[in-house]
């Protein structure tokens, strides 16, 4: 039906892709760029232990981001990840007053996260109703709950075993996030490019109906991806909690913009059907870079929201601009 | 064709980055003030302060920075890049007091200075919390600022937030401590606007019709004392009973215009921003911070710090017609 509407090229056409071979490689040249930008810019970028601090910029937005890659390849999006997060972390700070150890927390925080997800999936999948809508309502609906049981009031004490997930590390510079983002990339990577559940997703995002004739259970593979993205926001409320050592229910305010910047920045189309994981990534550790650059530089937040805007304009206009150009040049 | 693609390119996002000084001056003392988020009025007047105190230290080299909105997570994402350019000093109005605790005690690992002021932090995340004043010194002004305009002693009345406000209780408390240095002036009554703005005004014009005598209302609740103002300029008894209390110059900048309030307080914010670096100034010059320590403010004189390490700046700060303008277009 709207096969027709799907004509933004999600790779570099034509002699742009001959340059640079794909969107990934596009995506590795400007990390490159930037990391060597960084370098001259300010002299304590080169640090391992500064780099170490800034991946915290990153690790937790990227591991909801390469589940919610999936969903947006599949056609749909989550708008209530950050939410779920809130509700997660709320979740696991009433546990703590009821006594709950770092174990239990654990558990209260992928459970949350496992229901929000369900909830959505049940609206999206079961009732048909469109995500957009569904998860505009469920990002109001869970921070709101988190609202109502804190207030103004912050939940803190959690044990010092609890603090591993944000706060430690495994070898040298080596975060326990860090092993968990490359973990979650290389199960997501696996699942999105090596089996057919994959192939699935690739199926009903580039058209739903072909891919429901052709034996795919659509609803019941949507139910599981909005499963994924809110067991991966649990993950998430679990790293930002630990790391923060309380929970107010502002917490992650604001993450599923930055999260879905991300994914497009990533190269999958926001109309679905197409994209890579290794293009997330990239793109998670090319945020975090001009992030952690322009901090160095005490460039004010607001700047490095208007260059994020610019990056993701120019990246997805930069196909369509030099493809009609490569366009042009066939005519001829 | 290739290479001019990738330098197109490559230039394109240096263009982004290389905005700013790329080589900071090694010998100068860097102290960072970090607000609860940018385009604050009342953070842009304490960083004005801020930039006052390193003019006059010299060799201050002064970062002032902060979030975009007002998240604990956006803070400590700026924390993180100062403990990156290894800081001498961080000054800091925290958005949450615990989610800072981890970044910052991992800044004072690495051997930065850190201090809150304004919204404090938990003690084991920094070495000095400074309040912009102390629950005595705000009692005290309160019935002073009545005072001051009754050389010959009358009547007043204090208009307060909810009878269970722990704050205001707390000034009203501190005020009657030093009534005695009041000699003349009486509190005739104390009632409860609950800070909200149509209770408040029943109560101020309750107070007048009760009390005909009275020579001023006491609010000290930004709430309230612009809702007794109202009520005394509508009861046309302006010059007769004099409004005063804590309250912000954007609000009453009217009242003080029209005479209604003669003078009221609240904490300056330029000289927070003042007393924050220099106190950050005197702990890297290698200051001991401590219970019963005691540091210099420059200007703003010497902080003592209490049990937990935090102290008082000073007297709340009196605006009146001759500073309403300065002022009212920042908080």
């Amino acid at each position: 039906m709207n096969t027709q509407a799907r004509v933004i090229p999600h790779r570099a056409n034509g002699r742009l892709r001959r340059i640079f071979g794909s969107w990934e490689a596009l995506l590795v040249v400007i990390a490159i760029a930037i990391f060597f930008i960084n370098t001259q810019a300010s002299p304590y970028f080169l640090d391992p232990w500064n780099l170490s601090d800034a991946t915290f910029n990153f690790t937790e937005k990227a591991m909801i981001a390469f589940a919610m890659a999936l969903l947006i390849v599949s056609g749909e999006i989550d708008l209530s990840v950050a939410s779920i997060i809130a509700l997660a972390s709320t979740a696991m700070g009433f546990a703590l007053q009821l006594g709950a150890g770092t174990p239990v927390l654990v558990l209260v925080g992928l459970g949350t996260g496992l229901l929000c997800g369900a909830f959505n999936g049940l609206l999206v999948a079961r009732l048909g109703l469109p995500s957009i809508v569904v998860t505009i309502g469920t990002l109001s609906l869970f921070r709101g709950i988190a609202y109502i049981v804190l207030g103004d009031q912050a939940y803190s004490g959690y044990p010092t075993s609890f603090a591993y997930f944000g706060q430690g590390y495994v070898w040298w510079v080596i975060t326990f996030e860090m092993v968990l983002f490359v973990a979650t990339a290389v199960v997501f990577y696996v699942l999105l490019h090596r089996t057919g559940f994959g192939r699935a997703v690739y199926g009903i995002g580039n058209n739903p109906t072909a891919a429901l004739f052709s034996g795919i259970r659509v609803p019941r593979v949507k139910f599981l991806l909005f499963l994924m993205t809110g067991v991966m926001s649990g993950v998430a409320a679990i790293c930002l909690t630990s790391r923060l050592g309380s929970t107010r229910p502002s917490i992650g305010f604001g993450w599923e913009l930055e999260i879905v910047t991300m994914v497009v920045l990533g190269g999958i189309n926001i109309l679905g059907g197409s994209g890579t994981i290794p293009g997330v990534v990239l793109a998670a550790i090319i945020m975090g870079l001009v992030t952690f650059g322009f901090g160095l530089l005490n460039v004010p937040g607001i700047v490095m929201s208007i260059f994020i805007g610019l990056l993701l304009i120019s990246v997805i206009a930069l196909p369509r601009v030099f493809g009609s150009f490569a366009g042009l040049h066939r005519k001829r | 064709m290739k290479i001019t693609r990738r330098l197109l390119l490559a230039t394109a996002v240096a263009s982004g980055l290389a905005m700013g000084g790329a080589a900071q001056a090694q010998d100068n003392i860097r102290i960072a003030l970090v607000v609860k988020a940018l385009g604050i009025g009342f953070f842009e007047a304490a960083a004005k302060g801020a930039e006052e105190a390193a003019a006059e230290l010299g060799n201050v080299e002064l970062i002032y920075t902060g979030p975009t909105d007002t998240t604990a997570e956006g803070q400590i994402e700026v924390i993180n890049s100062l403990i990156a350019q290894r800081v001498d000093a961080i000054a800091i109005s925290a958005n949450d007091p615990d989610a800072l605790v981890p970044a910052l005690k991992k800044a004072q690992q690495r051997g930065i200075k850190v201090i809150s002021w304004d919204s404090g932090v938990a003690p084991e995340g920094r070495a000095v919390h400074l309040n912009p004043s102390s629950n005595p010194l705000i009692g005290n002004m309160i019935i002073k600022l009545a005072a001051d305009h009754l050389p010959d002693g009358g009547q007043v009345a204090v208009l307060s937030a909810t009878s269970t406000s722990t704050n205001q209780n707390t000034w009203i408390e501190e005020m009657n401590k030093v009534m005695s240095d009041y000699p003349g002036i009486e509190v005739v009554s104390t009632v409860y606007g609950d800070d909200l703005a149509d209770k408040s005004y029943r109560e101020a014009e309750g107070l007048m019709a009760t009390h005909p005598d009275l020579a001023a209302i006491i609010a000290p609740t930004s709430v309230g004392i612009v809702a007794a103002a109202q009520a005394v300029t509508d009861a046309g008894k302006v010059g007769q009973v004099n409004v005063t209390g804590l309250g912000l110059p954007s609000e009453m900048a009217g009242h003080i215009e029209s005479g209604a309030s003669k003078s009221f307080a609240i904490w300056n914010p330029i000289d927070l921003g003042y007393s924050a670096v220099m106190l950050a100034h005197d702990l890297v010059d290698g200051a001991e911070a401590g219970p019963g320590a005691t540091l210099s403010m420059g200007r703003m004189g010497e902080l003592t710090l209490d049990d937990n390490s935090e102290g008082a700046m000073a007297d709340p700060f009196i605006y009146d017609a001759s500073n309403i303008d300065d002022f009212k277009d920042i908080f």
